[in-house]
């Protein structure tokens, strides 16, 4: 079996041998991993394999290994948002977008580490400790799904799903080597995926290439009731596959090769900018002028929505509790104990802006700035196709070097977080090398046009070979 | 600038317990935060409306149906502190 491989060579496989042949090889590498990116493997996931060979293989990823983020809830699989403060908790339900992959005949290998909560770029917040880059493994991964990615970089899982509040789909995809989506907002049901920001928040795909993303986006994207932001829209991502950007309008907003940019970051990117030109794509300078401002924009608002969605870990009804004299010491000391030092800042700080006498200073002003940076989207997207730059300014950092400065982390994710406070979509693929680590291409959207980006970066993938490209120690 | 006790008291509000050791590296590293923030403070907003969320669907409603729910048992089935189909917690008032 080849470590890096795609769903179409997947089903060959399958084909030849057995969907438990491969669940059970995808199982062993898992456990010789020297990356941390699982934390749990499903116990069921040889049975369900076992089944879905004796049915016949019914569904479009039928047998297909899948990797999940532990922020996801898996019915009957330990969902724990890399918290001490959900340790033991079992979802009595699935996400909508497991019961999607399950339909689909997909194998759930397991659940992956993360920033605890989502919050961070990293991976190390975890309560499992850090996630290692398969690139380099004294350096991060990205986070917050650094896991999804990691794994899917390693070769531990073909395909996985991460979710991504302000970049966390994207940095690890860019950080990891791989492909990362993040939808645009209302394009995938969030019903079971944990809320950090609701608002800004959305579940998207990781892979070796950006055909599987599409394949994956066929399953798990559309209508879903139980999410009320969900929007009811007919798409198939995979009649996107198609190599042919000759006329694609590209916009290259300058302030996205700000201060702080990895020079060759910036060369890879460029690059990738004059091969689009040669396969028949022209570019345009473009100007955002609120760019800087979206960062923080965005931690205002994250972390307001997260004071008020993390509420709910308050001992009560699942996971850790600590006991005490009456409920508010009780959920006091639970949580004070429940959630590490990131998470407690958010919340604090959440807590802080939505309060009486900062409320107009800190969150209303914040959700005006977030208009200003959406009509800078809408303003350069009106003109052109797609938006291309760096998904993230520099490669993965050392493990360790940023924990202690969590202002100089947040800074890290001043390209991905524009996105996710205007709800367009934007993928991040493979486009070279810094200083020996990958570097993403960003591709971003007008809302709900995935069709573009994934031609795109299709496009791009077919003429280049970045994407081929293996850590070492993975075939 | 936050205080010291002022984090405290968020610590209150949020229901995070903190004690006066942790105050000081709270406050230290929250202020450093929100000096960034306040650089939002360059921009004139007056005039601009608050972008609450970027979905263009407002009042999402559904037909008053009864369904099945939950069984109570799975509700109940990550706790141990549970007595006659309820979630028990120490005093509240």
């Amino acid at each position: 079996m080849r470590a890096w491989t795609d769903i179409s060579n997947i089903k060959q496989i399958i084909a030849d041998s057995s969907a438990e042949e491969i669940t059970a090889a995808y199982i062993e590498a898992i456990g010789k991993s020297k990356i941390n990116g699982f934390i749990s493997v499903w116990d069921e996931a040889i049975k369900v394999a076992r089944e879905i060979d004796s049915n016949g293989h019914q569904g479009p990823l039928a047998g297909v290994p899948i990797a999940i983020k532990d922020n996801i809830s898996t019915k009957g699989l330990s969902t724990t948002c890399s918290s001490k403060v959900l340790q033991g908790y079992v979802p009595p339900y699935d996400a909508h977008v497991i019961e999607r992959l399950k339909e689909a005949g997909a194998v759930i290998l397991g659940k992956t580490n993360m920033d605890e909560f989502a919050m961070g770029t990293s991976t190390e917040s975890s309560c499992y400790g850090p996630t290692l880059n398969p690139w380099d493994l004294d350096r991060v991964p990205g986070g917050s799904s650094g896991g999804s990615a990691a794994v899917v970089a390693a070769g531990e899982a073909p395909v996985s799903l991460g979710s991504d509040t302000g970049g966390s789909v994207r940095c690890p995809a860019a950080y990891c080597g791989v492909v990362g989506l993040k939808p645009s907002y209302g394009c995938i049901s969030r019903y079971g995926l944990i809320s950090y920001a609701n608002s800004l928040e959305q579940i998207g795909p990781l892979a070796t290439n950006v055909a599987d993303i599409a394949r994956i986006m066929d399953v798990v994207a559309g209508y879903d009731h139980r999410d009320s932001t969900s929007i009811n829209r007919e798409n198939t991502y995979s009649d996107a596959l198609k190599d042919d950007v000759k006329g694609m309008t590209i916009g290259v907003p300058d302030e996205y090769f700000g201060e702080g940019i990895h020079k060759d970051v910036e060369k890879s990117v460029w690059d990738a900018i004059s091969k689009f030109e040669d396969m028949g794509a022209t570019y345009e300078k473009v100007s955002m002028p609120h760019t800087k401002y979206a960062l923080a924009s965005y931690y205002i608002i994250a972390m307001s929505e997260a004071s008020s969605n993390l509420a709910r870990f308050d001992g009560t009804r699942f996971g850790h509790r600590v006991d005490g004299e009456d409920w508010h010491v009780m959920a006091s000391k639970t949580r004070a104990e429940g959630f590490g030092i990131e998470v407690k800042r958010r919340v604090l700080l959440g807590t802080y802006a939505l309060s009486a006498g900062y409320h107009d200073k800190y969150y209303l002003k914040a959700l005006k700035v977030r208009t200003l940076v959406k009509q800078d989207f809408d303003k350069a997207l009106a003109n052109v196709d797609v938006l291309m730059a760096p998904t993230m300014p520099a490669p993965a950092f050392k493990i360790g070097e940023k924990i202690e400065d969590p202002l100089s982390l947040y800074l890290s994710d001043v390209n991905t977080v524009p996105m996710n406070l205007a709800g367009v979509p934007s993928i991040s693929v493979p486009c070279g090398f810094a200083g020996g680590m990958p570097v993403g291409l960003h591709i971003i959207g007008k809302h709900f046009d995935e069709n573009a980006i994934i031609k795109a970066a299709y496009s791009f993938e077919q003429n280049t070979d970045h994407h081929n490209r293996r850590p070492p120690e993975v075939a | 600038m936050i205080t010291k006790e002022e984090v405290e008291h968020i610590g209150w509000l949020a229901r995070i317990e903190i004690d006066e050791k942790e105050s000081d590296a709270y406050a230290q590293k929250l202020n450093s935060v929100l000096d960034y923030f306040g650089q939002l403070d360059e921009l004139d907003t007056e005039a601009v409306p608050p972008t609450y969320h970027v979905a263009d669907i407002m009042n999402v409603f559904r037909e008053d149906l009864v369904k099945p729910s939950m069984p109570q048992e799975d509700v109940l089935a990550n706790t141990e502190n549970k007595q006659e189909g309820n979630f028990k917690v120490p005093r509240i008032m």
